[in-house]
């Protein structure tokens, strides 16, 4: 590595500015960009106005209601979809000491599509929730999927070690995929919504599905960001993580609910949107280092900028139709993993 | 430090050990020996809190394992694995500084200029402080097991735990740690409990050892106790030599493999192997043989096949002998490392030599006896090959009852000389070699009332005799 890129990689502050810098393009552009294109200045004008409730001059009530009322909630849906997941994928990929993993690892995918393929199949509508329904039921069911794991797999484990929870959930989600398949069979009109769904989407959400996943988000993040030691000492093997003092047990219980609390909030509101949890923390990781002190808020800050623009683009490269975001995300993902992963291979194995 | 009673337990399949009982003092280098699935590793992983164990205690300064938090024990206690594998390239510097994660505090743990001073010293302490920024997957295995130690010094443990360390080490490293090892025992009192797989090592660096043999404790003693020959042979099923250390206290055991190559041929050192020249007289043996001697090259004990006589002139230039020897060896096609030479003035001619034999033991005597040097007035060299298999104790007493000969010969041979052959017994210009070929029944005696003893004492005092009288024979000629 050339001394100033040296540098440059290994300063954290510069690394903390550049994905910020990131995050705040792309929701700007995610803003801007559409059937009507709203100039960056007008944006920044709207949203300071709406927060400090003031009385906008000369700014058209139609690009405030287009900001307000759609883009600016879809972009941050987006955005806290992306963050939970690229973070829970970090959190998931050093505890598992598994480059592999991904925060659908455990199975909370599965359960969380389970719940949303019945309430689309059944049409059901629960009394209270009403349209929410879905994303109600979606959490409840990856909620489910994950105790069951963990108690499947220290049933069969006492130490609950790693590779008994990789099991366990490789097992359970062919299980419940299964039952997915057979719904889709059996489904005749819904089939569209079902696909839709599983493919993924963040649009016509509104701020009523912010609310649903902000306070899981916001508890998920800062567990997990208090733990980034001890994940890093976990990534070194659970019984080194022991010696060093990590009361390991305890933590990893403490990594996996949160995680698993991020995975499933993220996609009740949006469906399972896939490679997000596992190339933004490869990426983040081969940028600026494994340390997770830096790469859980380092992927925050990536993952969401990025599902930004995974979104622009399914909503503008057809338009005025939509691609599914999950689409969009696995066409950019798969790529990227395979340089990174070749990237990666061909260091080491020019450092031996 | 480390009280240990009556531990049982093992895995889920059943118990690994039973009922094991030792105490580790302040400041001891302890070692673990035992063979593979006598239970060492399970033993450490009880002691390290790793493994729960069924019944028995495990105090650490007076108080129970169990008793300790996590971070607590790690503060007590560091333990340096075997291997560790790593899924991701830290830096260096960043898995040394985990080691600081048990002293740390506060749900967001900050970093403080102590911990900075720490880790900056036991880097420097474990010789890895210009590695720091690389990464440990770009590391040979030597530096990174120095990364895992200086990683468990940075928890400033009391106690030391290591499962074979030396394990992915070349000599000089395994030099290296265990000296720091013993370094830091002695000077900080650190405790260090350390399972060897290499009796040697183990040997040379602990204060005491255990030896594990099917999850029980055999012995817990200082090494030269533990490694007693009939010991290590019984618990490891192997054959070894127990041998003293050339340079400190401390025995070496040596292993005897199945087939040494030394059984060649049968064969029998006898007056048709020697080739006597003028400048030198030879005998090569078809296979190498057991020697003790003195002389110049190859002396002490050894292993060699080829033995030189060699004979130079009187004002032959003494200031370097050894080396000029070494030229001479190899310009005629002798090793100098699997020959033993002496040198004389005395005449190739001269020399005396008899092949004896009583029942089964057979020796050939060789002896060159005159003046030689202008200096030296006396100069008897002898070779003694004895045909057999014979303990250290029986080259030794061969060693004396081949003196006690020579002696005898020249006291008798004192009152008819002529010349000063005689003068000062005791010379030491005087030069033997026994050698034996090591084959067939042990003998353990060789002392003047054993049969081989009183061989040598007959050959020698003939064959010495012998050269006198033809020495001086041909002086007068």
């Amino acid at each position: 590595m050339r001394p100033f890129t040296r540098i440059v990689l290994h300063n954290k502050g510069i690394a903390y500015v550049f994905a910020m810098a990131f995050l705040i393009s792309s929701m700007l552009l995610g803003i801007a960009i559409g059937t009507v294109a709203i100039p960056v200045s007008t944006i920044i004008e709207i949203i300071f106005t709406d927060i400090f409730r003031l009385q906008g001059q000369g700014i058209d009530p139609m690009h405030a209601s287009i900001v307000m009322e759609i883009r600016l909630p879809r972009v941050l849906l987006a955005g806290l979809v992306g963050a939970s997941l690229a973070i829970a994928g970090s959190a998931f990929q050093g505890l598992l000491r598994n480059p592999l993993a991904d925060p659908y690892t455990l199975g909370i995918s599965s359960g969380a599509s389970i719940g949303a393929v019945a309430t689309l199949f059944f049409g059901v509508s629960l009394p209270m929730v009403g349209a929410f329904t879905l994303p109600m039921l979606s959490i409840l069911f990856a909620f489910a999927t994950v105790l069951f794991v963990l108690f499947f797999a220290r049933k069969v484990d006492r130490l609950l070690r790693v590779e008994t929870i990789i099991l366990t959930g490789i097992i359970l989600s062919s299980f419940l995929g299964s039952f997915i398949s057979l719904m889709i069979a059996l489904s005749g009109e819904e089939l569209r919504q079902i696909i839709g769904w599983l493919l993924g989407s963040v649009s016509m959400r509104g701020w009523e599905y912010i609310k649903i996943i902000f306070p899981f988000f916001l508890i998920g993040l800062v567990i997990l960001l208090a733990n980034t030691r001890e994940l890093n000492a976990m990534s070194f093997g659970e019984e080194r993580a022991q010696h060093l003092g990590v009361n390991v047990e305890r933590r990893k219980l403490l990594i996996l609910l949160s995680g698993s609390l991020l995975t499933g909030s993220a996609v009740a509101v949006s469906g399972t949107i896939g490679f997000v949890g596992l190339v933004i923390p490869h990426l983040t990781r081969t940028i600026w280092g494994p340390d997770h002190r830096h790469l859980l808020p380092l992927s925050v800050l990536i993952g969401g900028g990025f599902l930004i623009l995974a979104d622009l683009i399914s909503r503008t490269i057809i338009a005025p139709s939509e691609l599914p975001i999950g689409v969009i995300t696995a066409l950019i993902g798969a790529p990227v993993f395979a340089l990174i992963l070749m990237r990666n291979r061909r260091e080491r194995s020019a450092g031996r | 430090m480390i009280t240990v009673n009556g531990l049982t337990g093992g895995y889920a399949g059943g118990e690994v050990l039973k009922g094991i009982s030792f105490q580790v003092g302040h400041g001891e280098l302890f070692g673990i020996l035992g063979p593979n699935g006598s239970g060492k590793t399970t033993l450490l992983k009880m002691i390290s809190g790793a493994l729960e164990f069924r019944k028995g205690a495990i105090e650490l300064d007076s108080r129970p394992l169990t008793q300790y938090s996590p971070k607590q024990l790690a503060r007590m206690m560091a333990v340096l694995p075997q291997h560790s594998d790593q899924a991701f390239p830290y830096r260096v510097k960043e898995t040394v500084s985990l080691g600081r994660y048990a002293h740390q505090k506060g749900w967001f743990h900050s970093w403080s200029e102590e911990d900075e001073q720490i880790v900056l010293k036991v880097m420097e302490q474990t010789g890895i402080t210009h590695l720091q920024e690389k990464s440990i997957v770009e590391l040979s295995g030597g530096e990174r097991q120095r990364v895992y130690l200086a990683q468990a010094l940075a928890q400033q443990p009391r106690i030391l735990l290591l499962d074979e360390p030396t394990n992915h080490l070349d000599l000089s490293f395994q030099k290296e740690l265990l000296d720091l090892l013993k370094k830091w025992a002695a000077e900080e009192e650190l405790t260090v409990v350390s399972i060897f797989h290499d009796l040697n090592l183990a040997s040379l660096y602990c204060d005491r050892l255990l030896l594990m043999e099917n999850g029980e404790v055999l012995i817990v003693d200082t090494p030269a106790e533990v490694l007693k020959e009939e010991r290590i042979k019984a618990v490891y099923k192997t054959k070894v030599k127990n041998h003293p250390h050339p340079e400190i206290a401390r025995p070496q055991l040596l292993l005897v493999p199945k087939s040494d190559g030394n059984q060649a041929a049968n064969f029998q050192i006898d007056a048709s192997y020697l080739d006597i020249g003028s400048d030198r007289i030879a005998l090569k043996t078809p296979a190498k043989l057991r020697t003790m001697s003195s002389g110049i090259t190859g002396a002490g004990i050894g292993w060699h096949n080829s033995f030189v006589h060699r004979v130079v002139p009187m004002d032959y230039d003494c200031s370097d002998h050894k080396a000029e020897m070494a030229e001479f060896l190899q310009a005629n096609g002798f090793l100098p490392s699997e020959t033993v030479a002496m040198m004389t003035a005395v005449p190739a001619e001269s020399v005396a030599h008899r092949f004896f034999k009583n029942g089964e033991v057979s020796i050939f005597i060789m002896v060159s006896a005159g003046n030689t040097h202008r200096e030296s007035p006396r100069n008897i060299n002898t070779w003694l090959f004895i045909n057999g298999r014979i303990s250290e104790e029986a080259f030794i007493q061969s060693a004396m009852t081949a003196a006690e000969a020579k002696i005898r010969v020249i006291q008798e041979l004192q009152g008819s000389s002529t010349s000063d052959a005689g003068q000062s017994a005791g010379i030491s210009t005087d030069s033997i070699c026994i050698a034996a070929t090591q084959q067939g029944e042990l003998i353990a005696y060789a002392g003047t009332a054993s049969p081989l003893g009183k061989l040598i004492s007959d050959g020698i005092y003939s064959c010495t005799k012998q050269a006198i009288l033809n020495y001086r024979a041909g002086k007068t000629l």
